[in-house]
């Protein structure tokens, strides 16, 4: 008989969170903390959605997006996780840029990136400073019909080098580009410029590792390889998840899943309103990625001063479209040194990373998929070259991920990496409007993405939940 | 609770949250996002606090009423005055 994955399950839980990335764990977390029932449901054989990590023989352990956040996690994961999370915080201070139009390191925050525009680009200080605190204040409620590149028009007008120095780290951060709102770009670009960019020392498994252990002592039920196949609904409240064919119940039910899969594959269609249905329909999808992951052999060190984060390219200009497109000529190099990310064998590892789009991939004969899979390899080796010599002597091991990856690991439709563009998270809100006790918290609407943005997503579930049932269970009493 | 304890209460919750910040100087007619450091995030602890010590429950839409620490007492004011200290 095959492995029971639910076994001692209860048939009645307070809480059913759907998925265990950041924001599903997150959201987990908070509720048994605060004495509800809560049951994980996790479909993978382990915890952590994309934020995760693979191993190959040899002591080799690669991180799949752990390239970077900012400062904010800290506070994050004092306050909603533990403080010995918090404490293995670390800045990433070499942050590289090297392109056609110029190239220099810097510690990526406002102190740095003033100096940096004015002495070297020459820009006016006044200038600088009104554009850092214009995107400082940008929030949610702001006038939303300003585009990204209206915003650098405004403040840099014809500086295209300005426009990819302040842009591209967050294209690759979340996937935006010069048509979005301007406000998913001003908080995510103020969000780094606080103080930086931040990693975890120890690797994505440590976290996670971590993650599991809290969410234990807090009392979660987490359960790996169950497959929620559907979201039951009565009379227009959520009544009951049917996983892995067995149906628990649960006043409230979260989906950490892709956005669109929750509304039309788990909860389906009829349960909506027409004008809601319409609204979701429309959310685009953001875009996906691909990346090489490299070893260096035994004994094979990358010289610090090589960076941490290398923002590499051949492009002459800077457009948003070249950065998806399968004529790779940027890609962004993370450097992973034994000291922050220590392995058995004390290798360094390398993982060059591209946004892409899903169709380039999805269409692709077998035969062409793996040809271009070693091409992407190959292609990406030769880029590294500049930057560590002889690389092709000192990696023992290289792989390619591609959208297809992506979408098989973590069913995101189209191997999504960061959710949904903007108007996705007007959707995700408003979930619970249309059934009761139904939400969603994974990543969507650009600014709910990445490490902090799904952690901090998860929490202001938590908290419509938590107000849910402390009114039901008043009503009640 | 009377107004001063529930300044008070309100007080202890942001000690928590605004760790770095000196409280002792807080100007109550002033709003909190001028005198500390404290983000979107920071209002929600502050909401998810209230609940969780004292049952109040806070909607969305009257988030912007604890602007500052006398417009957050005035607002509480009628919402906790059955709880006991
Ligand atoms: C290549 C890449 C690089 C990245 N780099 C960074 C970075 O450097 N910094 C950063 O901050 N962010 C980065 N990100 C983004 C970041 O990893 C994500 O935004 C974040 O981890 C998403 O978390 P989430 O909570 O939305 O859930 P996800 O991680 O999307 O997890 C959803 C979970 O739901 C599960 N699930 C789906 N369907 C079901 C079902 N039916 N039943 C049960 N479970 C189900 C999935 O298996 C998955 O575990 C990167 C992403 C990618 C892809």
């Amino acid at each position: 008989m095959p492995k029971d994955f639910l076994k001692d399950a209860k048939p009645n839980y307070d809480v059913i969170v759907i998925g265990s990335g950041l924001g599903g764990m997150t959201t987990a977390n908070i509720l048994a903390k605060s004495g509800y029932s809560v049951l994980l449901l996790e479909q993978h054989y382990k915890l952590g959605g994309m934020a995760t990590w693979f191993k190959r023989p040899g002591g080799k352990i690669f991180d799949i997006s752990l390239h970077g956040f900012p400062y904010g996690m800290v506070k994050s994961c004092r306050r909603y996780w533990s403080q010995d999370i918090a404490d293995q915080i670390v800045q990433l201070k070499g942050v590289r840029f090297d392109n056609p139009m110029f190239s220099l390191t810097t510690t990526y925050n406002r102190n740095d990136f003033t100096n940096l525009l004015c002495n070297d680009f020459g820009v006016e200080e006044a200038k600088i400073k009104e554009f850092f605190d214009f995107a400082r204040g940008m929030n949610f409620y702001d006038d939303q019909k300003i585009t990204t590149g209206q915003l650098f028009e405004r403040f840099f007008p014809g500086r295209q080098d300005v426009v990819r120095l302040l842009m591209e780290p967050i294209v690759y951060a979340n996937g935006s580009t010069l048509e979005d709102p301007a406000l998913t770009y001003g908080i995510v670009f103020s969000n780094f410029m606080s103080k930086g960019v931040f990693t975890f020392k120890g690797g994505t498994d440590q976290l996670v590792k971590r993650m599991h252990q809290e969410m234990k002592d807090n009392g979660v039920d987490s359960r790996i390889n169950c497959s929620v196949e559907s979201v039951n609904v009565e009379r227009g409240k959520v009544k009951s998840v049917t996983v892995n064919g067995r149906e628990i119940n649960a006043k409230a039910v979260i989906s950490n899943a892709n956005l669109s899969t929750t509304i039309f594959k788990m909860v389906g269609a009829e349960k909506f309103d027409k004008d809601f249905l319409d609204e979701a329909r429309d959310v685009r999808l953001n875009s996906t990625s691909t990346q090489v992951y490299m070893s260096l052999k035994e004994g094979e060190q990358v010289e610090h001063s090589t960076g941490d984060l290398l923002f590499s390219s051949t492009s002459k200009e800077f457009s948003t479209d070249k950065l998806l497109s399968r004529e790779i000529t940027s890609r962004t190099f993370s450097f992973y040194y034994p000291d922050l990310r220590p392995n058995p064998k004390n290798r360094c590892f390398i993982v060059s990373s591209t946004n892409a789009n899903y169709e380039d991939w999805s269409t692709l004969s077998k035969e062409d998929y793996e040809e271009s899979k070693r091409e992407l390899v190959e292609n990406t080796l030769d880029a590294l070259e500049e930057y560590v010599p002889n690389c092709r002597e000192k990696i023992d091991h290289a792989e390619a991920a591609t959208p297809l990856t992506f979408e098989h690991y973590t069913r995101h439709e189209r191997g999504s990496s960061f959710g949904t563009k903007f108007e996705g998270l007007g959707v995700s809100r408003g979930l619970p409007e249309q059934i009761q006790g139904l939400y969603h918290a994974g990543s969507c609407g650009i600014i709910m993405s990445g490490w902090l943005g799904t952690i901090n997503y998860g929490v202001i579930v938590a908290n419509d939940v938590d107000s849910l049932l402390m009114k039901q269970a008043s009503s009640v009493s | 609770m009377t107004p001063g304890e529930i300044r008070t209460a309100v007080l202890d919750i942001l000690e928590g949250i605004a760790q770095d910040d000196d409280l002792g100087q807080l100007d109550d007619s002033v709003a909190f996002r001028e005198q500390l450091e404290l983000d979107s995030m920071d209002f929600l602890d502050i909401v998810m606090e209230l609940r969780k010590r004292y049952r109040v429950q806070i909607p969305e839409e009257d988030y912007p009423k604890l602007e500052s620490m006398g417009s957050t007492v005035e607002y509480l004011t009628p919402l906790m005055a059955d709880i006991s200290a």
